[in-house]
């Protein structure tokens, strides 16, 4: 019961507070709404007992990259609002389209891991040869981070390895294109 | 908040200038300097200096003031330095009335003219290093500034605008004792410019802050007008205490310190060693102090005959210059004219700090050591 | 119900007040300290010694005028101040006291990833405190800090991770207790890491020779320019805390916490006579005292040259320390 009003509590906040980022006057304010958005989403996987996962959404999201969107902000001078494109109703057309192709494919990416859940529910995905029988015992104490650690570098080692790739290629490629002579 | 540039299509970034106003009232503009800037990021793309916030219109005061008046204005512009105005003013007007200076007061005008050049480094280093971040050496330089002032109270009553000199010599003959106290205080203060030395000039971020920081050459700080240390700084051996020597200097032993760089550093530098020959001056003029009078023959009412002239010593911020004419009827000058050296090494500022960050602005403005009562007047 | 709730929320606010009082004493030390260093006698007249200076110091700022300037952003303006002291409060939710349970609020396993990114929230409020005031000194100060905060986080969590490579786990009280176990404390195992996660420490706290968002004589006290009374304190309150969190952080990570020197050798086991946490505390005021110390000896970074520093020597150090670590871990 207390878990559910909790998780209700939470997924209300979150949501209003994602469609305040839009709504919101000043891109500042829109920023620090973000910020909130992002740690009550960290609340939400603390009562997961996904501590780690929680840990690194404010570390990364809260702590790093929106710091980053608040610095363009500020240096940027967003007092006037951007100039708008010539036919507006083309834009909402490809906006519809956009956030119905995202929709969709939240739901499938639900849809699956709904399924894989249940197929993988016995042992709590992780096997007996795996040092993790034993773990989950307590409401904090779960092995959370050691587990995510032993799937990324087991059974996801080439896509955990590509996708730190892709980021170096981003960030290079990102002071390429900022940098005018090298 | 921000100014509106002129946008050009070929910046993708819609990064606006922005204009700061630096002063009057800052820590760092040393009095009531203004400086706009005009910054990229936090690089300065143009400075402006705004003066005139402490104008008291001493030159003009001056000409309904009679001669022996003056003395106590010219203390109120290079205020740090009120010992070294008076000796300016002073052997103006006995240029002008080509008054003979006694050669025991000429000694003690050298010793004066040293303790206040090291009075005023010392204010110049403590502000300098607190400026870029060294706070303890503004403490410890004031400390020994204390000891300059305290040996001027003794010497005169007053700590800060001492009227210390007279047309013609000095008011008072030193005090029994003053000149052990002044050979005591030059050991002290050799040891403390050890200390200094110790805490800045191989300290790796004091190394940083000022190396290469507004590097200035040889014909461009002479184009300038630079004078003093920024000048000697760009190697340029122009010293008025060895090239146009006045009061004893024609007598002492010392070294002019030369930069090779140009930069912050250099000027540093340079001003540490004239500490130490400023001790070296001090030491043989107070040891060879010759007896005998300390006024020359000057008449009761001073009224210098008709003509001009123009006279210029070594301040310790540089060549502090006294343009004076006289019209020969009057009790007072009919033009009186100062060349401060704290308003021509102003004029280098915006040449420092063009392309350099705003740190460095702090960090230039310390290193033209300028004093806002002498570029206002 | 008495375990779960009562008992931790008199931690909290025991160790609330306790951190609060501590930083303004702290405040009262850095003035002793310095004026020592610069030889001034500091605070004298309130209290013997100046003592009570860090009562008064509080009351001043509380009755003081709160002003808000015309054009400043008015919620923002209030709530940076706000998120700049919570975090810096919220961490000492998992700094372990001593080795018992009474001695900390609570010891989640991923405790010291939990310090760094509730620190990393505290940024906030210094860069919206600058933007919130409309005003160009605070804005540019604001820029900076947030620049160098970002800038030196990743050094000090790369470096971090080297100790955590050598423990594995991410424990607070676990890092301590493996160098109980080790019998050596990993300042020197790690001393490369410790002078890493120091000097990222004192950046990231805005301390001389890192001060830059607030340096005054620069940016005419940078991000809080406009602030003052009670909004103004907090700020200073919270880069207070920060400098004890980030002391903690060394003596947690480097000095084995609450372990008195060598606890496996017999003959410094007369040392256990002081309690845990007095070990603990005397170490991080130990530290304390060294932020202070360099305060008052070194000049100021430039911030190109700050910029410099963290992202061309610490992190590469940071990486190549890392790398060195690894290699060890997996060749003994």
């Amino acid at each position: 019961m207390a878990e559910a009003i909790v998780f209700w509590t939470l997924a209300v906040l979150i949501l209003g507070l994602g469609v305040m980022v839009i709504s919101a006057r000043s891109a500042v304010h829109s920023v620090l709404f973000l910020v909130v958005n992002f740690l009550l989403v960290a609340v939400l996987y603390v009562t997961l007992n996904a501590e780690f996962v929680a840990v690194i959404q404010v570390l990364v999201y809260a702590g790093g990259i929106v710091v980053l969107y608040l610095f363009v902000v500020m240096l940027v001078n967003l007092k006037k609002a951007p100039e708008r494109y010539a036919d507006p109703r083309r834009i909402a057309w490809t906006g519809t389209l956009l956030a119905g192709a995202v929709l969709a494919e939240v739901i499938a990416i639900v849809y699956a891991s709904v399924s894989s859940d249940e197929a993988g529910a016995a042992g709590g995905g992780f096997g007996a040869d795996t040092p993790f029988a034993e773990c989950g015992a307590g409401p904090l104490v779960s092995c959370n981070t050691e587990q995510l650690g032993w799937v990324l570098y087991t059974s996801y080692l080439i896509p955990f390895e590509l996708a730190s790739m892709l980021l170096l290629v981003a960030m290079v490629g990102a002071i390429v294109l900022a940098k005018r002579h090298l | 908040m921000t100014l509106e540039a002129p946008r050009t299509s070929t910046t993708q970034f819609d990064t606006d200038e922005l204009v700061i106003n630096m002063g009057p009232q800052h820590p760092s503009t040393h009095g009531v300097l203004r400086v706009v800037l005009k910054l990229d990021g936090e690089r300065v793309i143009d400075a402006d200096c705004v003066i005139g916030y402490i104008h008291r219109g001493i030159e003009k005061l001056s000409e309904n003031r009679d001669w022996t008046q003056i003395i106590l204005l010219t203390d109120r512009m290079d205020y740090v330095a009120a010992a070294t105005n008076n000796l300016g003013y002073c052997q103006t007007v006995e240029k002008l009335m080509q008054i003979e200076v006694p050669r025991r007061a000429r000694y003690l005008r050298t010793v004066l003219a040293e303790l206040q050049r090291i009075a005023s480094h010392c204010l110049w280093l403590g502000t300098h290093a607190m400026d870029i971040g060294a706070m303890t050496v503004l403490l410890y330089a004031f400390r020994e500034r204390e000891f300059v002032l305290d040996l001027f109270e003794e010497f005169c009553g007053a700590r800060l605008t001492y009227n210390a000199m007279r047309i013609g010599g000095l008011p008072l003959d030193i005090p029994p004792g003053w000149d052990k106290k002044v050979l005591s205080f030059c050991e002290l203060m050799e040891g403390k410019l050890n200390d200094y030395e110790m805490l800045l000039t191989n300290n790796r971020i004091w190394l940083k802050r000022t190396r290469d920081v507004g590097v200035i050459g040889a014909e461009e700080a002479i184009g300038l007008g630079l004078c003093g240390p920024p000048l000697r700084g760009s190697g340029v051996p122009r010293d008025l205490r060895k090239d146009e020597p006045y009061a004893a200097y024609d007598e002492m032993e010392f070294n002019v310190p030369l930069g090779t760089r140009g930069d912050t550093y250099d000027r540093y530098l340079i001003r540490m060693d004239e500490f130490r020959e400023s001790i070296r001056i001090i030491r043989q003029a107070v040891e060879g102090l010759p007896e005998g009078p300390i006024m020359g023959k000057v008449p009761r009412l001073i009224k210098p005959p008709a003509g001009e002239t123009y006279h210029a010593i070594e301040s310790p911020k540089g060549e502090l210059g006294y343009f004076i004419v006289s019209d020969g009827k009057s009790t007072n000058p009919y033009r009186f004219r100062v060349r401060p050296p704290s308003f021509c090494n102003l004029q280098g500022l915006k040449r420092l700090v063009t392309g350099h960050l705003v740190a460095d602005v702090v960090a230039l403005i310390g290193t033209i050591d300028i004093v806002l009562g002498e570029v206002d007047r | 119900m008495l375990e779960t709730v009562v008992v931790p929320l008199l931690k909290i606010a025991v160790l609330l007040n306790a951190v609060l009082v501590a930083v303004t004493f702290l405040v009262l030390m850095e003035r002793k300290v310095i004026a020592w260093a610069q030889s001034r006698l500091g605070p004298m007249r309130v209290g013997p010694y100046g003592i009570l200076q860090a009562i008064a110091d509080p009351i001043k700022l509380i009755l003081k005028e709160d002003i808000t300037p015309a054009k400043a952003d008015k919620y923002v303006f209030t709530l940076a101040p706000i998120m700049s002291l919570v975090p810096a409060l919220v961490v000492f939710a998992v700094v372990p006291f001593g080795p018992d349970p009474l001695y900390y609020v609570s010891d989640i396993n991923v405790g010291l990833l939990f310090i760094i990114s509730v620190t990393s929230i505290g940024v906030y409020g210094i860069i919206l405190g600058g933007w919130a005031s409309n005003s160009k000194y605070p804005l540019l100060a604001s820029l900076r800090a947030s620049a160098q905060l970002i800038s030196y986080e990743i050094a000090v969590t790369m470096t971090l991770v080297s100790v955590i490579l050598t423990t594995g786990t991410l424990s607070l009280v676990g890092i301590v207790e493996a160098q109980r176990e080790g019998g050596l404390w990993f300042a020197f195992v790690q001393p490369v890491a410790l002078m890493l996660v120091f000097i990222g420490g004192l950046a990231e706290t805005n301390r001389a020779p890192f001060d830059l968002p607030e340096a005054e004589t620069e940016l005419t006290g940078g991000f809080h320019t406009e602030y003052s009374g009670m909004r103004f304190s907090l700020f200073f309150l919270a880069e207070y805390a920060n400098m004890i969190v980030i002391s903690a952080i060394v003596v947690i990570m480097f000095f084995g916490g609450w372990l008195a020197p060598f606890p496996n050798v017999p003959a410094l086991a007369f040392l256990g006579f002081l309690p845990p946490w007095v070990w603990f505390i005397g170490k991080i005021f130990l530290f304390l005292y060294v932020f202070i110390w360099i305060r008052a000896t070194l000049p100021r970074y430039r911030y190109d040259q700050l910029m410099g520093l963290g992202w061309k020597v610490l992190i590469p150090i940071a990486i190549g320390n890392l790398v060195v670590t690894g290699i060890l871990k997996v060749a003994f």
